[in-house]
């Protein structure tokens, strides 16, 4: 159609996109190079922002924890997301739209309402979680929040339980464009149910599960209410301090505006590096079971 | 007889008990949080440090109710207001701007177009921390901050939502049809107005409930950017709660199921349009 009205349609987006979307991105690229403050001093630092990021030990944690946060939160889930996703897309169950809708539920949830509510479910004097733990025989109370590993599970627990239905109905979307015929003559041929979830359904999902993945990661790299409303600093020996709560407190506690720039391009080169490694990964396996 | 009737469902076609056990779970996991939050605002702390602790609701709920609303320094009440008027004018702006935005993008032929689609996709994939920074400096220069206005000019459109609307409105919408109208004599405007809007009305409804519900969850911003309790939206407040008597359990999940009891009514309502959104987008994303 007549493009005369292209630009006035595009402009207020544009403007928008440009002033509140690309210029920060470019802008924190500049701020990144220099000591910067609240009061807008500024002086040349050259890469020493960045050298000494490397160098910062903090980073390093925040990295780890990042890391064991995200792979604890996105590969069970995924693999029930799958699940849930392969039970739902049956055509003769019963109730299909309350399970989906309900399954929605936790999705729309405010995040700090449900960080007071785990933080209570899951506390060592109180928490449900230690009283069903406590019925095992000779299991002592876990104190989540004060140990490395326990707090990340507890904070990918939350994850979890926010995202899992609304990956599950990513997937349940895809599963239900994959034709029928696939799966009678994968059936005639004496495919199991589980060789046809293998063979059929997993290569046909590969673009979900790149796409999954590569949002799970963005999301992952993302995570600060959690770890900030069990601890503002990360826990007493900074177990579960990630990166964007490192981030938020260089930029906001500390007032190091350029280090805290700095901090922000690291993650963006760790989400396209790990977006990368995801998509080859993914399209390797799709590509050899579907061989 | 039984066995007869199974053998005409195709193999892949079946349902178990298990299958029906294992849905049920989820939806106690996914519902019992919420339920959670109401029996703990609802009892003694008593109650609630006992073991094992009580699981039914008790009658204290009214009550920490009451301590919530007037808790000192927490204007709960007026969070509740600004949380509602952000969403909402963010849900309206970006459903205005995306569609007529997303429209150009899917159907009108000007320079840039592709690469500029292109653009938006790249910059998609750039995690918002990254910007959090400088946008705090703009935001100041601009002395936005500790103002409602920091939240809501920034959101009032996204690439996202953008990208969303160009991809309804080029698989919903055929060509011919607006080709038709044009050689009728339909202006541009007038196509978009009474041809486009009312097919995507749907999906626009779907996009402003993100918006809104986007809007209402977030945290990291409006910690950023307000910094008086009386501009608080829900999300900050809740946070006030924590350290003001001690370890109040009761109280603090008094608000948090207050601050989450508006969108469990709206799910009510809503719900089933958030499942097709959700699925539509994935289809075609």
């Amino acid at each position: 159609m007549n493009g005369r009205w292209g630009y006035p349609a595009i402009a207020p987006f544009f403007v928008i996109f440009l002033i509140f979307g690309v210029a920060p991105v470019v802008y924190s690229v500049y701020i990144s190079f220099y000591k910067w403050d609240p009061l807008g001093v500024s002086e040349f630092n050259g890469i020493n922002n960045f050298t000494f990021l490397l160098q910062d030990s903090d980073f390093w944690i925040a990295l780890r924890n990042t890391f064991s946060i995200w792979a604890l939160s996105t590969f069970p889930q995924l693999a029930m997301a799958l699940g849930f996703a392969w039970i739902l897309r049956n055509r003769r169950l019963k109730g299909k739209s309350f399970w989906r809708t309900i399954l929605l539920v936790p999705n729309i949830t405010s995040v700090i309402a449900i960080t007071i509510v785990f933080q209570q479910l899951f506390g060592r004097d109180y928490g449900i979680i230690n009283s069903l733990i406590q019925l095992i025989p000779g299991v002592e109370r876990i104190d989540f929040v004060e140990g490395t590993l326990s707090s990340h599970i507890q904070i990918a627990t939350m994850i979890t339980w926010r995202w899992l239905g609304y990956n599950t109905l990513i997937f349940l979307a895809s599963m239900l464009a994959i034709p029928d015929e696939l799966y009678e003559s994968a059936s005639v041929d004496g495919a199991s149910r589980w060789q046809q979830f293998v063979f059929v359904t997993l290569p046909q999902l590969k673009n979900t599960i790149t796409f999954v993945l590569i949002v799970g990661t963005i999301g992952g790299l993302q995570v600060f209410a959690e770890p900030q409303q069990l601890g503002a600093d990360g826990g007493s020996t900074k177990q579960f301090l990630t990166l964007t709560l490192f981030l938020y407190n260089q930029a906001f506690l500390n007032n190091k505006y350029g280090y805290a720039a700095a901090v922000g391009i690291a993650i963006t080169i760790i989400v396209l590096i790990i977006s990368t490694i995801n998509f080859f990964i993914t399209r390797r396996i799709a590509s050899e079971s579907s061989s | 007889m039984r066995l007869k009737k199974r053998t005409k469902v195709p193999r892949w076609q079946r349902t178990s008990f298990l299958n029906y056990l294992m849905l049920s779970l989820i939806t106690f996991l996914s519902v019992f949080p919420f339920y959670w939050m109401f029996v703990v605002s609802s009892n003694t702390d008593a109650e609630i440090s006992k073991s094992p602790p009580s699981l039914v609701p008790g009658p204290r709920f009214m009550e920490v109710v009451h301590k919530v609303l007037t808790a000192e320094g927490v204007y709960f009440t007026q969070a509740l207001i600004n949380t509602f008027l952000v969403g909402i004018s963010i849900a309206i702006a970006q459903v205005i701007f995306s569609a007529i935005a997303g429209f150009a993008f899917a159907k009108l032929d000007f320079r840039g177009r592709k690469f500029s689609i292109l653009f938006i996709i790249a910059t998609m994939m750039l995690p918002s921390q990254l910007g959090v920074v400088p946008l705090f400096i703009m935001v100041n220069k601009l002395h936005l901050v500790n103002t409602l206005n920091a939240l809501i000019v920034p959101a009032l459109v996204t690439a996202f939502g953008v990208f969303w609307m160009r991809q309804i409105i080029d698989a919903q919408i055929p060509n011919e049809l607006l080709e038709a109208a044009s050689i009728d004599g339909a202006s541009v405007p007038r196509v978009f107005w009474s041809i486009v809007l009312p097919s995507i009305r749907a999906s626009a409804f779907v996009l402003g409930l993100f918006a809104f519900l986007a809007a209402w969850n977030d945290y990291l911003w409006p910690t950023i950017v307000l910094q008086s309790p009386e501009k608080f939206t829900l999300q900050v407040a809740l946070t006030q709660l924590k350290p003001l008597y001690g370890l109040d359990y009761a109280l603090q999940m008094g608000g948090a199921f207050l601050a989450t009891a508006p969108l469990l009514i709206l799910f009510i309502f809503v719900g089933k349009r958030l499942v097709s959104g959700v699925m539509d987008g994935a289809v075609k994303g």
